[in-house]
């Protein structure tokens, strides 16, 4: 089997960028739809008994008129999520028990999710989730230098892994952007998500670094470049396996049938743990290449010739 | 066969046998010597429908609060949801100063949270000559800096923060009613309570000079109020101060005796001596609860609250300085309910989903690696069981995103036993033979199953360390379930496939033949 993966990286390269540039752009322009969790607020969601539902708008304006900044929308069959500023739980009762009075309906079957935030809380997770990101980053840089250090320049496995790893979460926080056109919000279960999505890119790079190193251990000789690809060569039936067929079938299976309440979830982490996937051979290890062969000398001065050699 | 693989097997059948033994349902629960444990799988509020509420420390900026405190704090929050009647309620100490409660079960917004704001902080305030009849808000020195929040739990009703400009003639209006009623009520000794010594009220006469100083006392009120009605008082302790809270029967009437923590009682016999027959003015969540007259120092840390009790006002005052006493005012900042029918279709589609994903990702097992295929298939069997026993044992609430995290770890599980089988493939295709294969396949895979899932390891510390912090249960129960997984499946990978690989070719003759009919080749 002689399968050249390593020769074409740039092309995989231009091919992340269309997919992250832009989510970024999206980003940078519309902003992460950031749910209660991070910005602060309220959102219930009730469940109104069969064809009692009122209309949304009509819906709408009623809260309004009760003196609530509210938002509604439909959801499913018999329900509305209303979205408000921060209110006190007292406040929440007061607005079911006047619902239910108005609609003939009991406060106790109204009531089918409820969550309030305080915005102290919110901007407090943000901040937080961020100091957790950066460092698990550390902790796996670190972790994997320590592990490869029987072989040369082990501190950039631990980078090179860390920059695939970015660009997972750049792919899943696009799309997290991209998700507001159909009503996603960046909760507390989609950091959950992203933040697996990170651990399980490294569990991936990982897998193909360490063939490397052990394959460096027995071809000595051999150039680094033909090196990687032979050791990505070999885990990619591994890597096919593991991905396609074990984790993202219990992932699509979650997707489809998981109901409403894990199937965002699933979506983002179906796409993240393929990336992680895509990301260890197309990224990670050509990374390593690019840095041993100190490529970036010509990606300026030489530019002509690189893109002939590409082409 | 090696003995270190016999061994092995054994140990793995024990194991296995231990854990389907804790897995099935107990109807009794489960008992293990003194070791016993609810029968069934705890669900988290997710699954079954719940509520959850975040509390915080309401001070101000910069103030600290002990560990000490939140933790007092959360054990009578707990002694109040007992009467809630509900035995899974879980209060847990989330980050320097939160409290994540937990009411699995319960929908009933109304009477959780009105057990969590019904009782809170209570203030032993020095109010100089100031009488307060019971029910009148005051503010103190310790609740001022708060009484500017609106939701704040153990504070104030808003009507005490609102409407300060009416204080002074509801004030005069109950000051008038106890006129009345000492006046009418001669056989009581007073309409007010009055502190002192459990010796000094145990002598009869106690209670008549206490009569007596009762009289003057309206007038006083009435003359110092229009100063006086947006005056902060001072706290001298609150209800952590108290050791001890009882009721007892003196002369035919109830009385409430105290004790203070031996550091307190300092404080106490200082200010008591300072103001005697001045008045102490317990106070419960910014409002007057009893206003006793000091009659003589109390040195000793032990007191006596008298008064005009029934035993059931009694009782009532006595449980409210027991568990009332909150050591800081605590504040709802998060609350978060599910309704039970979301609760029940969530879990029974993630079931299904689970097991619909299981099945699938098995299959392929199967058909893709045959022997090994059917290996890591008993090997998921294994892990699973395992896993739930944990589950148990520790035990861990099932969640939503535990339930993810449980499916991500299976994925890894699978991840093991396919790195171990390509080894597999790879030595038998470069000609070694079938036992030297099996042997080497661990070996090989080991440290990529190490790196890997340790790596997998990190994180989900760091996600459990977030999670807890921030009373986040998602996160909490995403990052718990990943660990157990991760521990679990690399033992199984090792003990269970390694085992099994060993056991099940030991019979297969090295040929060709049997390369391609068992391992697909």
């Amino acid at each position: 089997m002689k399968i050249d993966i390593l020769s074409k990286r740039y092309w995989y390269f231009l091919f992340s960028l269309i997919l992250i540039i832009p989510g970024l752009v999206l980003l940078a322009v519309k902003g992460m739809p950031y749910g209660i969790d991070f910005t602060g607020g309220t959102m219930m969601e009730l469940q109104f008994s069969q064809g009692n539902r009122p209309e949304r708008e009509a819906f709408e304006n009623e809260i309004i008129n009760y003196g609530i900044d509210a938002t509604v929308v439909l959801s499913g069959e018999n329900n509305v999520i209303i979205r408000a500023p921060f209110l006190e739980d007292s406040e929440i009762e007061k607005l079911i028990t006047y619902i239910a009075n108005q609609y003939g309906e009991s406060p106790s079957t109204l009531r089918y999710s409820i969550s309030s935030v305080g915005p102290s809380i919110g901007s407090e997770v943000a901040s937080r989730a961020a100091l957790a990101v950066v460092a698990a980053a550390l902790g796996v840089i670190l972790y994997i230098w320590f592990a490869f250090r029987s072989i040369p320049n082990s501190f950039r496995y631990g980078v090179c892994a860390v920059i695939a790893m970015i660009h997972d979460s750049l792919i899943v926080i696009s799309l997290s952007c991209l998700g507001q056109f159909w009503g996603w919000q960046f909760d507390s279960l989609t950091l959950t998500a992203l933040l697996t999505v990170i651990g399980f890119s490294v569990q991936d790079k990982i897998v193909v670094f360490d063939r490397i190193r052990e394959n460096s251990r027995i071809y000595r000789k051999l150039d680094f470049e033909t090196l990687v690809n032979h050791s990505i060569v070999q885990t990619l039936e591994r890597s096919i396996n593991t991905q396609l067929m074990t984790s993202e079938f219990m992932l699509l299976a979650m997707a489809l049938l998981g109901g409403s309440s894990l199937r965002d979830f699933s979506i983002i982490l179906l796409v993240g743990l393929l990336m992680g996937t895509y990301s260890s051979i197309f990224i990670a290890a050509p990374l390593l290449v690019v840095w041993q062969n100190k490529e970036w000398k010509n990606w300026f001065g030489h530019g002509n010739k690189k893109a002939v050699s590409e082409g | 066969m090696k003995k270190p693989i016999v061994i092995k097997l054994i140990v793995v059948i024990v194991i296995f046998l231990c854990a389907l033994y804790i897995d099935l349902p107990h109807q009794n629960g489960l008992r293990i010597g003194n070791f016993t444990r609810s029968g069934d799988l705890y669900l988290g509020l997710d699954l079954q429908g719940g509520m959850q509420v975040l509390l915080e420390a309401d001070v101000e900026p910069g103030t600290t609060v002990t560990a000490e405190q939140m933790s007092t704090a959360r054990k009578i929050l707990e002694n109040r949801s007992n009467g809630l009647g509900v035995s899974d309620i879980v209060f847990q100490t989330a980050g320097e100063n939160r409290i994540l409660a937990e009411f699995p079960g319960m929908t009933n917004a109304d009477e959780v949270l009105a057990t969590l704001k019904g009782t809170g902080l209570l203030e032993f305030v020095d109010t100089g000559d100031q009488y307060f009849p019971e029910g009148e808000a005051i503010k103190t020195d310790l609740q001022h800096s708060t009484s500017s929040e609106t939701n704040v739990v153990n504070s104030s009703n808003p009507s005490s923060t609102e409407s300060a400009g009416t204080a002074v003639t509801a004030l005069q209006t109950s000051a008038t009613e106890s006129i009345t009623n000492s006046a009418e009520t001669t056989a009581q000794p007073s309409a007010e309570s009055s502190l002192g010594n459990a010796e000094g009220t145990a002598q009869p006469t106690a209670q008549s000079s206490e009569n007596v100083e009762a009289t003057p006392q309206p007038t006083a009120t009435s003359t110092e109020q229009p100063t006086e009605e947006e005056k902060i008082y001072h706290t001298v302790l609150t209800g952590s101060a108290l050791k001890n809270v009882t009721v007892q029967m003196y002369n035919n009437q109830p009385v409430i005796s105290f004790e203070l923590k031996s550091e307190d009682a300092q404080t106490f016999a200082d200010f008591t001596s300072q103001n005697v027959n001045k008045f102490l003015t317990i106070v419960l969540d910014g409002k007057v609860i009893s206003s006793p007259r000091i009659n003589e120092p109390i040195t000793d840390g032990k007191g006596v609250i008298s008064g005009n009790f029934t035993i059931d006002s009694a009782n009532a005052l006595a449980i409210q300085l027991k568990y009332g006493a909150l050591p800081v005012p605590l504040k709802v900042v998060e609350y978060k309910l599910i309704g039970a029918t979301l609760g029940e279709d969530s879990l029974q589609k993630s079931l299904v989903a689970g097991l619909i994903g299981l099945t699938i990702a098995a299959l392929f097992m199967l058909i893709y690696y045959r022997l090994p295929g059917l290996i890591a298939v008993l090997e998921i069997i294994f892990y699973g069981s395992v896993t739930l026993a944990v589950y148990k044992l520790i035990p861990v609430s099932l969640s939503l995103s535990g339930i993810a995290g449980f499916l991500l770890t299976t994925g890894g599980a699978f991840d093991a036993n396919i790195l171990m089988f390509e080894r597999l493939k790879e030595e038998l295709r470069n000609g070694k033979t079938i036992t030297q294969a099996v042997g080497l396949s661990w070996p090989r895979a080991w440290s990529s199953i190490r790196d890997s899932n340790i790596a997998t390891l990190i994180t989900a510390v760091i996600l459990f360390y977030f999670g807890s912090s921030f009373g986040a249960s998602v996160v909490k129960g995403f990052a718990v379930s990943l660990i157990i997984g991760v521990l679990i499946s690399m033992f199984s990978a090792n003990f269970v496939t390694d085992t099994l690989l060993h056991v099940f070719t030991k019979s297969i003759a090295d040929v060709p033949e049997n390369k391609s009919k068992w391992f697909g080749i």
